[in-house]
């Protein structure tokens, strides 16, 4: 077993080389089927049958009995595999669907986003990283509960962990959801558990050694899925196959256009200039904000517990964060290069405004998707030509309408755009399997997360510590299987409020976590009392701003006693929590007695990268 | 092979660790919020194509965050070696 491991590990470079090669000539395959009159539903059908049987190989293969591997992959995971795990667990559904429609809605504003969740790695590689692998802890919660001592600082970290991973699942479900009923044309009802049973396939049998395995190569297809049509429309548009290099060019074009628009009449926020959308204030608040929040979140954090050292895991922290990167400094491009095709089709229909004979298609196809507003035309859900028609003449204009009339919803510009810009359906196809990559692998990390800390924190350690490892596994799989099943049914109630509070897990996870995480390492002096008053003010005010900003007292929205202080969003309500948790932690821990000799030599070690691991798992 | 490190090796091990922690910090606050303050200014300058301050919030301070880590890791690397206290 341990032989056959080691020639795995030995072998990763040829085994994901193979991989690569054999998707890439998938790719092909289908793209020769396509030219040889091959329906497109069968294309579609094609790319999702053979990711989702490639994810559950890999998770069948990867199934283990073993207590660590479960947990932590075995501590092998080297630091450039582990980046790229990193990278699927990172970037969600909602990142590779919706990040790029943002800044084509957004602007230069937009890239808070871009700024915000990647600049927080610095803070993961130098501040937290590294020590919680020398802790070896198997979970955040357990880090608290052994450095600050008692169950229930450990309590208070399962609880935050719970808020901001729970609504993020939810999402991810719901998001496999509606890529998998899109692309497979089935009921959203029954698409839920397709995405469902992707995600148990992964995780279930071998824990973090199959979500490891699986994250890699779902990072794989999707970032072929995001580069791909982005080199496309650089290479239509500019003729150089490099979006990132060639959409400074693009980003010109599309200024000038706009000026075309303006001397028309028009009202149009140019995109390159910054605070069209936000106040300068509110998107700095922005990026602080997910920043410490993505230095802060369980099911990221976790990721770097896998590799085989200290050392490891600080690069591993690097090539995290340089697979992000591939993604999220194309994101741009893909805006700008989607914004100029669009701004096109209204000039050159000659005139500024789009007559109604030329609407493209896809304004109605996308339009007239039920249950969602993709495509809205002078205010009116774009659902067939006569109202679109009908409520562009109400406000006077007969011909056709103007550039700042058409509203595209951010979350289908990714989706959509190999269709506007007349990309083949194999092309269509490998975007979806790359949006439900994203939305699955991070689904897994988070259910990990979850389910982990529910096993390991709160049966193990609070219930049942003389529970032996065969009952360990069988409860930690049963409580993944029950998270899942949870998230998914309230996944099919399609709860918006839900969708949106997942841009609040940023906040929740900084306020609650980023300063116990810090401070256990950097402030010998910090305690127990500290922690719990720490994470509980921190966490206690933001999560009330949260609930008093967005719903108010009565707990309904739109009723008129929502508060604001300083007129912040909820979206950076961390910036309140996380500071003040620094506070008091600090403050409250010199006010009570010191951390113990022991507990003061297990810091030491902590910092050093030589010795044995802190904390001793036993299996 | 022993885990013992003296208590004075410790200490300066851990005062050059933080000296290495404040300047990234201080890079990243530079490239994270500072140099963003100056956008409009930024923009009147032309980089590569691209207006200078939509660059640098769309892809150089991404590069410059990859590169740090890296080098943050390459220099904590050869601190703990100097003070014996890498891993074997």
């Amino acid at each position: 077993m341990a032989t056959q491991q080691d020639a795995f590990i030995a072998n990763l470079g040829r085994i994901y080389t193979v991989y690569v090669g054999g998707f890439v000539g998938f790719v092909i395959l289908m793209a020769i089927l396509e030219f040889l009159g091959v329906p497109f539903r069968f294309i579609l059908w094609g790319y999702m049958a053979l990711t989702i049987g490639i994810y559950a190989f890999i998770g069948i293969l990867s199934r283990t009995a073993l207590v660590s591997e479960y947990y932590v992959a075995g501590r092998k995971v080297p630091a450039v595999y582990n980046g790229m795990a990193t990278g699927a667990d990172w970037m969600s559904g909602a990142s590779f669907v919706g990040m790029a429609g943002s800044l084509y809605v957004l602007g230069y504003d937009g890239l808070a986003f871009v700024l915000g969740w990647t600049g927080g790695y610095v803070l993961v590689a130098v501040l937290i990283a590294p020590y919680l692998r020398k802790f070896g802890a198997y979970t955040i919660p357990d880090f608290l509960g052994t450095r600050f001592g008692g169950n229930f600082p450990r309590l208070l970290g399962i609880v935050v962990l719970f808020c901001c991973s729970f609504t993020y699942v939810t999402a991810q479900v719901y998001a496999s959801g509606i890529i998998a009923s899109q692309f497979l044309g089935i009921d959203f009802n029954y698409a839920v558990f397709a995405g469902l049973a992707g995600i148990l396939v992964c995780s279930m049998l071998g824990g973090m050694r199959a979500v490891t395995w699986t994250q890699v190569a779902q990072y794989i297809v999707l970032i072929i899925a995001y580069l791909l049509p982005a080199i496309w429309m650089s290479t239509v548009v500019t003729g150089v196959p490099i979006p990132q290099l060639m959409y400074g060019s693009v980003l010109g074009d599309i200024t000038a256009m706009e000026q075309q628009f303006i001397a028309a009449g028009e009202s149009v926020k140019p995109h390159v200039e910054a605070f069209t959308n936000y106040s300068p204030r509110d998107f700095f608040f922005l990026i602080f904000c997910l920043m410490v929040g993505t230095a802060s979140l369980p099911h990221i954090l976790m990721r770097f517990f896998t590799t085989p050292t200290v050392r490891e895991a600080r690069k591993s922290v690097g090539w995290s964060l340089f697979f992000i990167f591939l993604l999220y400094f194309t994101a741009p491009s893909y805006a700008a290069f989607a914004k100029y095709n669009v701004m096109s089709l209204f000039i050159e229909t000659g005139g500024i405004a789009l007559p109604f004979e030329q609407i493209p298609q896809w304004m109605f196809r996308w339009g007239s998707i039920e249950g969602h507003t993709l495509v809205q035309i002078c205010g009116e859900k774009a659902v067939s030509l006569e109202v679109v028609r009908a409520a562009c003449e109400a406000k006077g204009f007969a011909e056709g309408f103007p550039f700042n009339e058409l509203n595209l919803n951010n979350d289908m510009i990714v989706l959509s755009t190999p269709e506007i810009a007349g990309m083949p359906w194999f092309v269509v196809g490998l975007v979806g399997a790359g949006g439900f990559a994203a939305a699955l692998s991070t689904a897994d990390g988070l259910l990990l997360a979850i389910a982990n800390a529910l096993s390991h924190d709160v049966y193990y350690r609070m219930i049942d510590p003389k529970a032996d490892s065969k009952r360990r596994l069988f409860v930690a799989k049963v409580l993944l299987l029950v998270v899942a099943v949870g998230a998914a049914l309230l996944a099919r109630t399609k709860p918006s409020d839900i969708l949106s509070m997942v841009a609040w897990a940023f906040s929740l996870a900084g306020a609650g976590l980023f300063a116990p995480l810090v401070l256990g390492v950097w402030d010998a002096r910090a305690n127990r009392a500290g922690a719990i008053w720490g994470m509980i003010c921190g966490f206690g005010l933001t999560l009330g701003y949260l609930v008093g900003n967005v719903y108010g007292f009565d707990l309904t929205k739109g009723t008129g006693d929502e508060f604001s202080w300083f007129g912040v969003a909820s979206i950076s309500a961390g910036i309140f929590g996380i500071p003040v948790a620094f506070v008091v932690m600090f403050v409250v821990s010199r006010m009570t007695q010191a951390p113990s000799a022991e507990m003061q030599d297990m810091i030491l070690r902590l910092r050093v990268p030589r010795g044995a691991q802190v904390m001793v798992q036993t299996h | 092979m022993s885990d013992q490190v003296t208590p004075e090796a410790a200490a300066a091990h851990w005062a050059k660790t933080r000296r290495l922690m404040w300047t990234c910090l201080i890079i990243w606050a530079f490239f994270s919020f500072i140099i963003h303050f100056f956008v409009s200014a930024l923009n009147t300058i032309s980089f590569i194509g691209f207006p200078l301050g939509f660059y640098m919030a769309g892809q150089g301070s991404l590069i410059i965050f990859v590169v740090l880590i890296f080098w943050y890791a390459a220099r904590q690397n050869r601190i703990d070696e100097e003070f014996g206290v890498a891993e074997d």
